[in-house]
């Protein structure tokens, strides 16, 4: 209360009447608000309040769209482009074909197929070169077959070396002596301490052997890590794959062990003098790999592997555009083999007819319900809504026994005579049934915002056109129709974009020539197990979607669409 | 049938009954005839069958029974875009996807007229309205009055004779309402264009209008010049609908002539004039309009009767005094009298002494 009694000129710090007479001082400064602050930082402090209570309100419903729904999306449109598994399997192939001129139709040097060898082999262990073949397949036919056979004959090679050792000592082929070579002694220790609780524990390479063998030490540290990890088994008690075998050979051959003194240092000796031997038998991987398939000495296999290596392709866009991937680039398939553009063209011209059909239809419907008393215009728009809430299977299921040859139209018209029986109308399972089916179903989605902006039309503006002379026709087409144009744009985006996606009626009455985009991304999704390719086609009809949007947008704009009120 | 239609006659309604349901009448015998170049106001509350009128006149709605003409052509059967009659509706009705340019060569083009007459009409109808520089514009762009003013010149561009106003002014605000009353009156007078126009509002009738025809329960209950409307109402629903109106309740004791007593219901007895009474002993309302009324006894005429009353509330309104009184057992008398110089103030609880001119006061039917 001693404010009261103060003289209210002379208070000094932040008072109402202070800020006004400092906002009237600076009059080229910043406003500011009662407390002394500038208004803007003010205004927007007390918005931002705002901001977040409104932020927090959405938030459930935000995160659960993009939990749900926004993150999924992307995660399937990101396989549209994404090539991981072809680096991930085959890594060393893919390096030694860096420097392979695709182009050539000339099969890749040595060093990739003994490449190829290890991914293969290692590949087949961890069962993953039957995923690559069926990747590999959707680029070239027999592809699957090829790896699959492949990872069956892959152990031929190395079995020729684990012999020839296993006849030197018997030792070559008992886990224990490998174990002994190849890994730290403090993990063997361990390794013997563990009890079979808990985690075993991880392999250790001993000191030094990556030196002296380096292919047998990277093959045998997979060999022993799988072991522990995927199959649960200790490398002690394991002889190892016959690729360590083949890894050794090649170890041996390549460098010199005379000088090494570890554990089993004779029995690496006495076999590095086995492989020196004129005797000991070896294997050409090229011929090894013909001996698998003859296909493997065909030059295409290691184009599409080249062309298909990097992390991120754009193979199934082009795919989905009927074109492929070619070592020379992108090129058209053959006229055959194309279908997508084909089937893009039908989904676009279809929903076409389908939109332009629901105008048609729903027009002089939403006319007459926007004219009619409430209470009879409620009446009848239960009836337009009736569909809604039968189910789309029971509707599309009744147009199939409609529609079909012994079906009731067909019935009535022979009955009637207008037809012959052996003439019977062919009306289901082409696009006339897709048409007919989906024009019922999306009639509602038509007929509702033509109504909801057909019933904001006043009638004084077709009293005032009929009063200044127009005609009933003059006065539909100069005054009323233009007003309804915005009820009949959001009824063509909404049935246009509803019907180029769907998939249900045209999947089920549609017959082949009926059959839309969608249709083939469900088959590539469920059947083929193509999710790229599906992702791709996806991805290629919601930039269409989108842009067709923009383009409406732009001519017709997006505030004159009214959906409601 | 004889031939009721009068020659100078330019509309006319005759016997005319209508009913959407077919068990009530909307409207009911209604008789009505309009010179040329006439303004007429027809006035009523809502529900009393004045909109459907114009509707009928204008042909969105068809009479069940009787003969519409205009300009002695019986118009029942000729459909709305033939009959030539301008028409401004409530809500302006512009055409909101068309200039303020194309929504005035509507009636133009849709009459045939070529595009430079068309240009000459639709800038003299703007400039009429003195809306000249507005011909690119949207109707959504200009104001409330603006789009009137369109409507107006919109209605007024092919050159109807006839022009029917559905409560033209009811959307706009009381300052510009009065404004486009006298502009709309001025303008129907310079054309020489015949006017019917619907309210609700009795001051914009009595301003605007030649005559007046005053709807209740689907008749016509009084049509006259306003100022005969004002003070010589017909009946009991005019004088209460018209103006404001103190009434008392009694019974007729004498008649003489042009002269009344009658004696109201506390015994007092009252001097008035018979407007729709005729014998001794019969009910009667009488109406006073406040201004009307004399407390002064100077000026009061002599040997005519006077009331007792008692001053409840004196309220002060600028340009008149309000002076709410009691009398005769009625507590809602009011008296208006003008705020000039030598004007008495009355003090609540005065006892005064009020009177009128016979021929102010006016004894009616008495509502059962």
């Amino acid at each position: 209360m001693s404010d009261a009694t103060a003289e209210p000129d002379k208070i000094s710090g932040p008072t109402p009447d202070n800020a006004l007479r400092a906002g009237d001082r600076a009059d080229d400064g910043p406003v500011l608000a009662a407390d002394g602050t500038p208004l803007k930082r003010s205004l927007s402090r007390a918005l931002r309040a705002q901001k977040l209570r409104a932020l927090a309100l959405i938030a459930p419903l935000l995160i659960f769209v993009l939990v749900s729904f926004i993150a999924p999306i992307f995660d399937m449109l990101f396989r549209s482009v994404e090539n991981q598994i072809v680096g991930e399997t085959l890594p060393r192939t893919v390096v030694a074909l860096a420097d392979y001129d695709a182009t050539s139709d000339e099969l890749p040097r040595d060093e990739v197929f003994e490449a190829a060898y290890y991914d293969i082999f290692i590949a087949a262990e961890r069962k993953e070169h039957t995923r690559l073949g069926s990747r590999l397949n959707y680029e070239q036919t027999g592809s699957s077959s090829l790896f699959r056979k492949s990872g069956r004959g892959i152990d031929d090679i190395g079995e020729v070396y684990q012999d020839q050792f296993e006849d030197l000592d018997e030792n070559w082929d008992e886990a224990r002596p490998w174990a002994e070579l190849m890994g730290d002694p403090d993990w063997i220790a361990a390794q013997d301490a563990w009890g079979g609780e808990g985690r075993m524990p991880r392999f250790e390479l001993r000191d030094g052997i990556s030196d002296l063998l380096p292919r047998t030490a990277e093959t045998y540290q997979i060999f022993a890590r799988f072991m522990q990890t995927e199959e649960g088994e200790s490398p002690l008690e394991e002889e190892p794959w016959t690729v360590v075998h083949t890894a050794l050979y090649q170890d041996l051959l390549a460098g010199d062990v005379s000088g090494y003194t570890g554990p089993r240092a004779d029995m690496l000796v006495a076999a590095d003098a086995l492989v020196e031997s004129p005797g000991f038998e070896t294997v050409v991987f090229r011929d090894a790999f013909e001996e698998i398939d003859e296909d493997w000495l065909n030059p295409e296999i290691w184009q599409t592997i080249k062309t298909y290596s990097p992390t991120y392709t754009s193979g199934y866009f082009l795919n989905s555009i009927d074109m492929q991937k070619t070592p020379e680039g992108p090129a058209l398939r053959d006229e055959d083999e194309r279908i997508y553009g084909l089937l893009f063209q039908r989904t676009l011209w279809m929903s076409m007819i389908i939109t332009f059909s629901c105008i048609l239809l729903g027009y002089p419907i939403a006319y007459l319900l926007s004219n009619l008393p409430m209470r009879t215009a409620n009446l009848l728009m239960i009836l337009v809504l009736l569909p809604f809430w039968t189910s789309l299977l029971v509707r599309t299921s009744a147009w199939k026994v409609m529609l079909q040859q012994q079906g009731v139209i067909n019935d009535v018209l022979v009955w009637l005579g207008m037809v012959a029986d052996d003439g019977r109308l062919v009306m289901i399972n082409n696009q006339f049934g897709t048409i007919v089916a989906m024009t019922h179903i999306l009639l509602p989605f038509m007929i509702l915002p033509m109504y909801s902006v057909m019933s904001t039309i006043p009638p004084s503006y077709v009293r005032a056109a009929k009063s200044l002379g127009a005609t009933n026709w003059t006065t539909f087409w100069r005054v009323y129709f233009p007003q309804s144009v915005p009820g009949i744009g959001a009824g063509s985006i909404l049935v246009f974009i509803l019907s180029i996606g769907y998939y249900i009626t045209p999947e089920i009455v549609g017959g082949t020539s009926g059959i839309f985009i969608s249709n083939r991304i469900a088959y590539h999704i469920s059947s083929s197990l193509n999710w790229g390719l599906a992702a791709a086609l996806g991805t290629i009809l919601l930039v269409v979607v989108l842009v067709l949007y923009w383009a409406y947008d732009r001519i017709v704009g997006i505030d004159n669409v009214k959906l409601g009120g | 049938m004889p031939d009721t239609s009068h020659h100078d006659a330019f509309v006319e309604f005759e016997r005319v009954q209508k009913s959407y349901d077919g068990i009530q009448l909307v409207v009911k015998d209604l008789n009505l005839t309009m010179p040329k170049g006439e303004f007429l106001t027809m006035l009523g509350p809502s529900g009393s069958g004045k909109t459907t009128c114009l509707m009928m006149l204008a042909g969105f709605e068809t009479a069940t029974h009787g003969d519409i003409r205009l300009d002695g052509r019986p118009i029942n059967n000729i459909p709305p875009h033939k009959r030539g009659i301008g028409m401004v509706f409530q809500n302006y009705a512009l055409f909101p996807h068309m200039t303020i340019s194309e929504n005035l060569s509507f009636p133009l083009e849709v009459r045939k007229i070529g595009k430079s007459d068309r240009e000459a009409k639709v800038k003299r109808a703007l400039d009429m309205v003195e809306m000249g520089a507005f011909g690119g514009r949207r109707p959504a762009q200009l104001s409330g009055g603006q789009q009137q003013r369109i409507a107006l010149a919109r209605a007024l561009v092919f050159e109807p004779e006839l022009v029917l106003m559905d409560e033209p002014l009811g959307a706009l605000d009381k300052q510009l309402r009065e404004k486009m009353q006298f502009e709309i009156t001025h303008l129907a007078h310079r054309l020489g264009i015949t006017v019917v126009y619907v309210t609700h509002d009795q001051t914009e009738a009595l301003t605007m209008s030649d005559r007046v025809a005053v709807f209740d329960d689907g008749r016509i209950q009084q049509l006259a010049p306003p100022d005969e409307l004002y003070e010589k109402p017909q009946n009991s629903f005019v004088a209460q609908f018209i103006g404001e109106n103190n009434t008392l309740e009694g019974t007729i004791r004498e008649m003489n002539g042009d002269r009344c007593v009658v004696q109201l219901n506390n015994g007092d007895l009252i001097d008035a004039m018979p407007v729709n009474v005729s014998q001794v002993g019969e009910r009667t309302r009488v109406s006073i309009r406040p201004e009307r009324v004399e407390f002064n006894k100077d000026r009061l005429q002599e040997g005519v009767h006077t009331l007792k009353a008692e001053v409840l509330e004196f309220i002060y309104m600028g340009d008149i005094f309000r002076t709410r009184l009691k009398v005769a057992g009625n507590d809602e008398f009011v008296i208006k009298t003008r705020n000039a110089p030598d004007q008495v103030r009355l003090e609540p609880g005065a006892q005064i002494e009020i009177g009128w001119l016979p021929e102010d006061c006016r004894a009616l039917d008495a509502p059962n």
